[in-house]
Parts: structure tokens; C-alpha cells; sequence
């Protein structure tokens, strides 16, 4: 098969390098201008392109009526719309703790989503 | 919690530099530390910014916005630092005395022995920009679109028109996609895009948002509601080049246009401002010009990373508590640092050669131009060579640091004033 070579950009840090990824197929031969993350990530995005998503789900009894959840490992891309779907059913209560697990194993995927801060009880 | 009439320091602002700043000044052997905050609660703008890529240099982590903040939430907590909510200041004196408003407290009046200002900025907005048209509901800022989406849960829209590529702009390109709105495009002025480039990557391109280079609003069409806006390509004077416009059907238009430092209380207080960055002239421990007035984070200057804004926090804390201990010090010779070829501005304006006794100083610039091909980022005195770093490329919208090592001080101490320059390899 014949090698080809172009230039992808790096997501996984904000230096957002420009690697030169040569590859053969799905398999990466070479990656220029990288750190060690970037050749994982050039391999990754070939086969498995992943992303870190960040949203929110309804809350009840805090003092914002949303709380803003993460993945607890970048998520497969394709299935993001497939995964806001999910969030937009799920409404907790306080009090809720940071990095508190809110769905366990997503989609079947081993990613849970987690509470990106501490929401504590109103008490009017 | 009663609030005392005297402290040995008080920040304005519970953003990351504020926190920063207090947590510093508390470790390093200050008592009374105040964060006065006008929000109801601790954390400022990372409150809203839920999204991933915070704490990479810090924590060594990808952290949404609010993991980042409660992490220093917390710190401040628990070391002690006082917090004084839903107050506003309104006035700072050059000698420390800070008034106040508070529902719950009422008017305040507290002496401070050194102030640390962390404002933070604000965003341009439509005014600031001049955009022509009509005046109906619908046309937000970025910013503003993002604490309604985050926080307080309304959709400001449902089909949006993004103008600047800031990275809030792009950030909430994909957010907004996210809630099932549609983006019909980003519009940049400039030849190049104003946000990180990741943000392009992974909040337009993942979501196949168009963006446009070179091409701006040229009017916001609709009466009671926004209906449309009129594109527009310009040349590199930012004229609008006849014969491209184009209409885009849209009920939200959103700016992205350009944060500002918001130094009100730094004028009223006498700090002397660089018209350049918008924010305080300030030497390497972040002291303004005002004998301990302190100011961090994007109050001095707009930082693409809250982790620079951290670390800025943490100095402007330790200098302030520095100060509180030993009193003010005999005036040391400090050297100028100025914006040389192809730099747009440099912080901080002024060193102490002294303080690289104790570590290393970073000088952050950005650049004019963009470069896209390998650079020096070189420190000069006069034509001489002091020191210089390589870079793959540099991009005004990506700051440039150079590290200044202790092992220099004596060529700096030598050294009227330096300078600065971004030149192609």
C-alpha cells in the first residue's frame, strides 16, 4: 500500500502542534513534531478518534438549576450526539461532590460521567 | 463570619488569579487574607467555562473549567483565606483603603496593607466594534451566551452566527451544538485565527462549523428580533470588498471580538496603565505602580491559559505577603523590558536583576505577526545577545514565554534596559 503523509493537528494539550503524520493505511509509520502524547494521538485519531466532552444535566436544590458533568476518559467521537442524548434525561439532586460519579459505564463504553464541581444543598 | 476592619491583604476577585493570590499570600506568611467577591459564589469565569483543557501545566490534568476552580476553592478554604460574597468594591485608595457594598453587610470600609487586584476582563461588545444595523434582541456576547447556556439554562437562540474566532466564540460554536442549535458560520477580520488552534480542530472542524477568514459583519438585519446578518469579505485594511456579501439567515448573532482588562478600580486607585495591554505596568512580583497595589491574571493582560493565570496569582501573592513581613524595601535598580522587533507588548514592564537570585523570571509577550516557521524568541541589551529560546512558529494568539535563568543576573543587572524580539530562524 502506498505511504502517505499529511498534517494533523494536535488536541491533546493547547500547544496544538502540527504533526506530520506519515502512515501506511491505518497504521502510523512516523510522526514529526510531536511529544510522546502526540504519536499516541495520531494513532488514536486514525482508528479510534476520541474526544474529552463536557455538558450539563439538569440539577434540582442547588443554586444553578444545571451542573456541569465530564467524561471521565476521552469519549468515541461518532457517538457523542448518541451520548447528549443520555444527558438530557438525567436530573440529580444535591448535594453533589466534585468528580461525584453521576451515570457509571455509559453506553457500555467503561466512561463515566462525573460532576465537574461541588454543588451544595440550598437551604432557603 | 465577621468581617474584620483591617487586613494584611485583600484581593479583589475570587477568579484563578485572585484565589491564586490569596492562597500565595496566606503561605507565604500574611494572617488576614480577604477575597472580596461580587458574584454569590468563589470561582469567577471558570464557573461558566465547562468545558475540558484547563490544568494541563498545573495539574498535569485536562480539567472542565469548574474542577479547575473548586481545586483552589478549596485550598483558599482550607489555609484560611476569608471571603466576602455578593459585595461590591467601589473604590480602592493608593493607600489601601477599600469601600465597599455588600446587601448583606452594607457599606464596608477596610485598610488594607496591600491589595492585590484580580478583576480579570471583560468582553468587547458591540459598541466596542461598531457594527452597523439595526438594534434588535439577539446579538449577545460570547461570554454572555455561555453563563445563560452553563449556568442558568436558557438557549439564547437557535440558529447562530459567530463573529470573531476567540476561543470562547469557538468554544461555544460546539457547545451550542451540543444543545441542538445550529452555527451557520464563524466570521474572523483577521487573516488568521484569533483563538488556540486545538479549538479549531476539535469545536469547528469536528462539527463541519465553517469558518471564514477575512470577512465580517456588515449588517444586522431584523427588527424586534435579529433575522439575518450581511457578511462580508475585507481586504487587509478591513475594507468591505464589493460583491461578496452574502446574507445569513440567523436569529442569534454572537461577539467573540476581544477581551479587555477591567481596571476601573486600578485608575480610581491611581495604577498607571499600559495602553497597549489595557492592563497595569507591572514588575516581575506584579506590584503596579502604587507601592503595594499588586494586580494578576488577565487584569494584566489576557492570558490563552488559566494556568499562566495561576502562576501569575501565585507571584503577585507572594510579593504582596512580602510586603506585609518586611515592609517596603529600599528602592531597588530595576531594569525596563521593552517590546522589541515584532513583539506587541511584553510583561512585566520592569525587573528587579535581584530576584533571579531566588528562581527564575519569566518574560510573556506576544507577538505582532504571525510566523509560521520556526522562530527565536531573543532577550537583548541594546544589540547584545543576552539570551534566546527556539520556537516551531509563533501566533498572536498563542503567548510567547522566555524563561530568564538565575545563571544571567549579572548580565542583566549590566544591562540598561532589554528587549525583546520574535525574528525567523
Amino acid at each position: 500500500m502506498a505511504k502517505i503523509s499529511e498534517n494533523v493537528i494536535c488536541v491533546t494539550c493547547p500547544k496544538g502542534c502540527t504533526l506530520i503524520v506519515t502512515r501506511d493505511g491505518q497504521t502510523v509509520i512516523d510522526v514529526e513534531n510531536g511529544c510522546k502524547r502526540g504519536k499516541d494521538y495520531a494513532q488514536q485519531e486514525l482508528t479510534d478518534p476520541r474526544r474529552m466532552v463536557a455538558s450539563s444535566v439538569r440539577l434540582k436544590g442547588g443554586l444553578h438549576p444545571l451542573l456541569p458533568v465530564y467524561t471521565s476518559a476521552p469519549f468515541p467521537k461518532p457517538r457523542i450526539p448518541e451520548l447528549l442524548s443520555v444527558l438530557r434525561q438525567v436530573e440529580v439532586k444535591t448535594p453533589v461532590s466534585l468528580d461525584q460519579v453521576i451515570l457509571e459505564n455509559v453506553l457500555d463504553t467503561g466512561i463515566n460521567i462525573q460532576s465537574s464541581r461541588e454543588m451544595k444543598e440550598v437551604v432557603e | 463570619m465577621t468581617i474584620k476592619e483591617h487586613y494584611d491583604v485583600v484581593v479583589i476577585g475570587s477568579g484563578p488569579g485572585g484565589l491564586a493570590a490569596a492562597i500565595s499570600a496566606k503561605k507565604n506568611g500574611a494572617q488576614d487574607v480577604l477575597i472580596i467577591e461580587r458574584d454569590i459564589e468563589p470561582g469567577g469565569i471558570l464557573l461558566q467555562c465547562i468545558h475540558n483543557g484547563f490544568g494541563v501545566e498545573v495539574f498535569k490534568q485536562d480539567l472542565p473549567g469548574p474542577s479547575y476552580a473548586q481545586r483552589f476553592i478549596n485550598e483558599a478554604y482550607q489555609v484560611g483565606v476569608d471571603f466576602l460574597l455578593d459585595t461590591m468594591v467601589l473604590e480602592i485608595t493608593r493607600d489601601h483603603r477599600i469601600t465597599a457594598t455588600s446587601k448583606r453587610y452594607g457599606f464596608l470600609t477596610i485598610q488594607a496593607k496591600a491589595v492585590v487586584l484580580a478583576m480579570g476582563c471583560r468582553e468587547r461588545t458591540r459598541a466596542q466594534v461598531r457594527l452597523p444595523g439595526t438594534r434588535p434582541a439577539g446579538v449577545y456576547t460570547a461570554g454572555t451566551a455561555q453563563r445563560w447556556v452553563n449556568v442558568e439554562g436558557y438557549m439564547p437562540g437557535k440558529n447562530f452566527v459567530i463573529l470573531g474566532s476567540g476561543d470562547i466564540g469557538m468554544i461555544m460554536a460546539r457547545r451550542l451544538t451540543f444543545e441542538g442549535a445550529k452555527v451557520e458560520r464563524v466570521l474572523e477580520v483577521m487573516p488568521y485565527l484569533s483563538g488556540l488552534t486545538r479549538n479549531y480542530v476539535q469545536c469547528l472542524m469536528d462539527f463541519d462549523i465553517e469558518l471564514q477568514l477575512k470577512h465580517t459583519v456588515k449588517n444586522i438585519i431584523g427588527k424586534k428580533r435579529v433575522e439575518a446578518i450581511e457578511a462580508v469579505a475585507v481586504d487587509d485594511k478591513w475594507n468591505y470588498i464589493p460583491g461578496t456579501e452574502e446574507i445569513i439567515p440567523c436569529d442569534t448573532l454572537l461577539l467573540s471580538v476581544g477581551l479587555i482588562p477591567e481596571n476601573e478600580l486600578s485608575r480610581q486607585a491611581g495604577v498607571l496603565i499600559d495602553p497597549v495591554t489595557a492592563g497595569p505596568f507591572v514588575d516581575d512580583g506584579f506590584q503596579t505602580n502604587i507601592p503595594g497595589i499588586y494586580s494578576a491574571g488577565n487584569v494584566v493582560h489576557v492570558y490563552d491559559l488559566v494556568d499562566w493565570v495561576t502562576e501569575a496569582g501565585l507571584i503577585a501573592g507572594k510579593s504582596a505577603a512580602r510586603l506585609v513581613q518586611n515592609g517596603p524595601q529600599p528602592d531597588a535598580k530595576t531594569i525596563a523590558v521593552k517590546a522589541g522587533e515584532n513583539v506587541r507588548y511584553v510583561v512585566p514592564h520592569t525587573l528587579n536583576p535581584d530576584h533571579l537570585a531566588d528562581g527564575e523570571i519569566r518574560i510573556q509577550m506576544r507577538v505582532r505577526q504571525p510566523i509560521e516557521a520556526p522562530v527565536w524568541v531573543e532577550v537583548r541589551s541594546g544589540e547584545k545577545l543576552l539570551h534566546r529560546k527556539g520556537e516551531p512558529y509563533a501566533r498572536p494568539g498563542e503567548m510567547v514565554t522566555i524563561p530568564l535563568k538565575p545563571a544571567l543576573m549579572d548580565e542583566v543587572k549590566a544591562a540598561g534596559e532589554l528587549t525583546v524580539a520574535i525574528v525567523k530562524r
